[in-house]
């Protein structure tokens, strides 16, 4: 192998190392990993199984908020959710039909939302304003309309 | 380097000119360069999200 | 020893006439499909990005989820797909002396599988029985007649795998001591990463015919999630493969230069066939159900397979640079200058290994674990796939045409028609840089990809989206055109170009170069890799959503 070649491979598998110590970090050791939770549900009885069979959002502590979500085509259960600005809202979801996402515009969050499986997701809205929540998986001919908000006062 | 090159003689410099590598060299930094810039864009894109 | 003899006889016989007419059929046929899917494709495409940027209205009997559908199974798996076997097999004919006539039989019947299973699964997206997108996810439940469909164009994949892999041996057998050619090589990297990638989503296709037909009553939506990438993610690295192997094999000889050192070559075709299943799991990193931990191993295996790409930076451009400088390139960078640039079998190939620097280091952002969060299944992700899939991949095919038909056909490429080249090239540059670039930046904003026009109603959010929406539609427009100034070529270059003999572009290695090492051919002992890095990715991740499943998704329509 040329020199100078043994020096690329050394160098950019090294960048590639360090990409990885970085996000390692921020998952192992900040928490900061993405969206996995594995915990499971029915997928036929989601409105008899608790805390899906009443949606909606609750305060749990100083400024934070618990949002119980079920999504199914085309929408999002509950809806038009309001929060004060610094509110840090966990998400739980599920799908009461096909796979969906969950997407709010401008945020980091953005996870997938499976029948079958509950996911979890956080974000702190520091920022006032009327956010974009859509779903970006492919449900069907109304995926398009499948949208809310979240306003933050 | 390329000054040097001018000055040796012809039948050297062909030589030189054809196991040189050092317009790769260049050429593959600037290849890490897109990906190390681009993922730090996309990293602090993150962070500013968070 | 007579069959020796009888294939050196044929070997001289190709030396001496050019192509062997049989096998050059296959490929022509091949080919044939190839280009009339694109030209297909492509007009879905099209309609698609007007209808997208909100500048057009589809027609009520037709949704934008049917034409996203057949755009999407047209163009990733039928064009790229016949393509490949043509390019290949024709490969695997010069390189080996011709085909077997038995092998010739399994690449007919792989040819007559795979059309049945297209009009199958295309007639069912027609019907409006199967806008399941090409992803296919359960519980969206497609009209079996589909999934039947899918499972001829696999065994359409599995007839001409095995048909490369007896035609391997054989040519092994006879040369006893000899390493294969290199485009030989390649074929069976090629082939045996499609073989095995493509049983994960055979085994998915399976379960889901079945269900979809009511006998089972419901599925395990991950686990077909995770099989569909085990296939889908190694099939885009199947055609990238493809790719390098003409830039390896192919480009040098066009811009007057050597082949770079064969066994570097050779490791590379062996890390891509040994790495390559696992990066599908990237595009679950936001999934439920998979560990923090799991995915941070997915995260680790998918970089690696960045590492014989960086390679492969290096060989090219220290190919392109001695090349240029044997031709009189001085200083640091005047090699660039005596490059062949107004040749379009150099031209376009080169702007797919360009755009391929973008390609794979948005790929590094994309496996970045909670980077990942970013991008997924935003317009930057339709982005990244047409620079990595519609320039890499696609303009190399592309500028394979311009010597691989003109010499199955045997005829001549003209001047005129390597000027249509260059301009259909510069065409489809502009247009992809327009459409995929705007597509990056719109996707960074938040706007998600498989989605027909939208304005949320009129969130100032999305409307922010619409600039980057029209800028895609004008993209799109040029890359029309330049599908069908590429068809026009293909068929000119087919029937109506002059007779003639053209030479199949071979590169040499250079002079004293090592010849390739015996221990490279030891394909058994890649299989045996290829698995062991396949169960350390998914034994335990698909055990865990196998015993740990929630009660599974009966069949949904929700179009």
């Amino acid at each position: 192998m040329h020199r100078l070649e043994e020096m690329w491979i050394a160098i950019s598998t090294g960048i590639l190392i360090i990409f990885m110590v970085v996000v390692g970090y921020q998952t192992f050791a900040l928490g900061m990993g993405p969206p996995s939770n594995k915990e499971t549900i029915d997928p036929q009885k989601v409105d008899q199984t608790e805390p899906f069979d009443e949606p909606g959002i609750s305060k749990i502590g100083d400024n934070e908020y618990e949002v119980v979500m079920t999504l199914q085509a085309f929408g999002f259960t509950p809806n038009n959710i309001e929060v004060p600005a610094g509110a840090k809202v966990n998400f739980i979801m599920t799908s009461k039909d096909v796979t969906h996402g969950f997407q709010i515009a401008g945020t980091n969050i953005n996870a997938m939302v499976m029948p079958g499986h509950i996911q979890k997701i956080s974000h702190t809205f520091d920022k006032p304003g009327e956010y974009l929540v859509l779903c970006n998986e492919y449900c069907g001919t109304g995926h398009q309309l499948m949208s809310t908000t979240i306003t933050v006062k | 380097m390329a000054a040097a090159n001018k000055n040796s003689p012809k039948k050297h410099t062909d030589n030189e000119n054809e196991s040189s590598l050092r317009g790769t060299i260049v050429s593959v930094g600037f290849v890490g360069a897109v990906i190390v810039i681009m993922w730090a864009a996309i990293f602090g894109l993150y962070m500013s999200r968070i | 020893m007579k069959q020796t003899q009888a294939l050196n006889l044929q070997q001289k016989t190709i030396k001496a006439l050019g192509v062997n007419t049989s096998d050059a059929k296959v490929s022509l046929s091949y080919l044939s499909v190839a280009f009339l899917t694109l030209l297909i494709g492509g007009i879905l495409g099209l309609v698609q990005g007007l209808e997208r940027a909100g500048l057009m209205e589809l027609p009520p009997w037709i949704n934008y989820y049917q034409v996203l559908t057949a755009h999407g199974i047209l163009l990733l798996l039928v064009f790229s797909t016949t393509f490949t076997i043509g390019y290949q097999y024709a490969n695997l004919s010069h390189a080996l002396g011709g085909l077997l006539p038995k092998v010739r039989k399994f690449a007919w019947t792989g040819f007559i599988l795979m059309v049945i299973g297209v009009v199958l699964a295309v007639t069912m997206v027609v019907l409006n029985e199967a806008s399941v997108l090409y992803t296919f996810y359960p519980p969206l439940a497609a009209h079996p007649v589909f999934y039947i469909g899918l499972v001829f164009v696999v065994l359409g994949i599995f007839a001409c795998c095995i048909g490369v892999f007896i035609n391997y041996r054989h040519w092994r057998k006879n040369h006893p001591g000899q390493t294969t050619p290199l485009l030989a090589f390649f074929a069976m990297g090629v082939f045996v990463l499609w073989f095995f990638a493509s049983i994960g989503v055979t085994v998915e296709v399976l379960t889901l015919i079945p269900w979809s037909m009511g006998i089972v009553e419901t599925t395990n939506v991950m686990v077909g999630r995770t099989l569909f990438w085990w296939f889908g993610h190694s099939l885009v690295n199947i055609w990238y493969l493809v790719a390098t192997s003409a830039w390896y094999v192919i480009v040098p000889k066009i811009i007057g230069g050597r082949h770079f050192n064969e066994k570097l070559i050779r490791l590379v075709v062996i890390l891509l066939v040994i790495l390559n299943i696992p990066g599908g799991f990237h595009h679950q990193i936001i999934d439920p159900g998979i560990s923090e931990s799991i995915k941070f191993l997915h995260v680790f295996m998918s970089l690696s397979i960045a590492v014989p790409s960086l390679m492969t930076a290096f060989a090219m451009f220290a190919v392109l640079e001695r090349a240029g400088r044997r031709k009189g390139g001085k200083g640091l960078l005047g090699w660039i200058g005596k490059l062949p640039w107004g040749d379009v079998r150099f031209l376009a190939p080169m702007i797919a290994m360009i755009a391929f620097i973008p390609g794979g280091a948005g790929g590094i952002v994309n496996t970045s674990n909670q980077m990942n969060q970013v991008i997924h299944n935003t317009l930057w992700v339709v982005g990244h796939f047409h620079v990595t899939v519609g320039m890499s991949v696609v303009m190399t095919f592309f500028g394979i045409c311009y010597w691989l038909i003109p010499y199955l056909a045997k005829r001549k490429l003209t001047p005129q028609m390597n000027r249509l080249g260059v301009i259909q090239t510069i065409i489809w540059t502009v247009g992809m840089i327009l459409m995929a670039g705007s597509q990056h930046l719109a996707g960074l904003l938040g706007d998600p990809r498989r989605t027909s026009y939208t304005t949320y109603g009129d969130h100032p959010t999305a409307l922010s989206w619409v600039p980057y929406e029209y800028v895609m539609g004008i993209g799109a427009t040029l890359l029309l055109l330049g599908v069908i100034i590429q068809v026009y070529a293909v068929i000119n270059m087919m029937f109506f170009a002059p007779k003639g003999k053209t030479a199949f572009p071979v590169s040499e290695p250079e002079d004293g170069a090592p010849s390739a090492p015996m221990w490279t051919e030891r394909w058994g002992l890649w299989v045996v890799l290829l698995l062991m890095v396949v169960a350390m990715a998914y034994v335990v991740p698909i055990v865990d959503m196998i015993v740990n499943a929630p009660p599974g998704s009966p069949p949904i329509r929700t179009w």
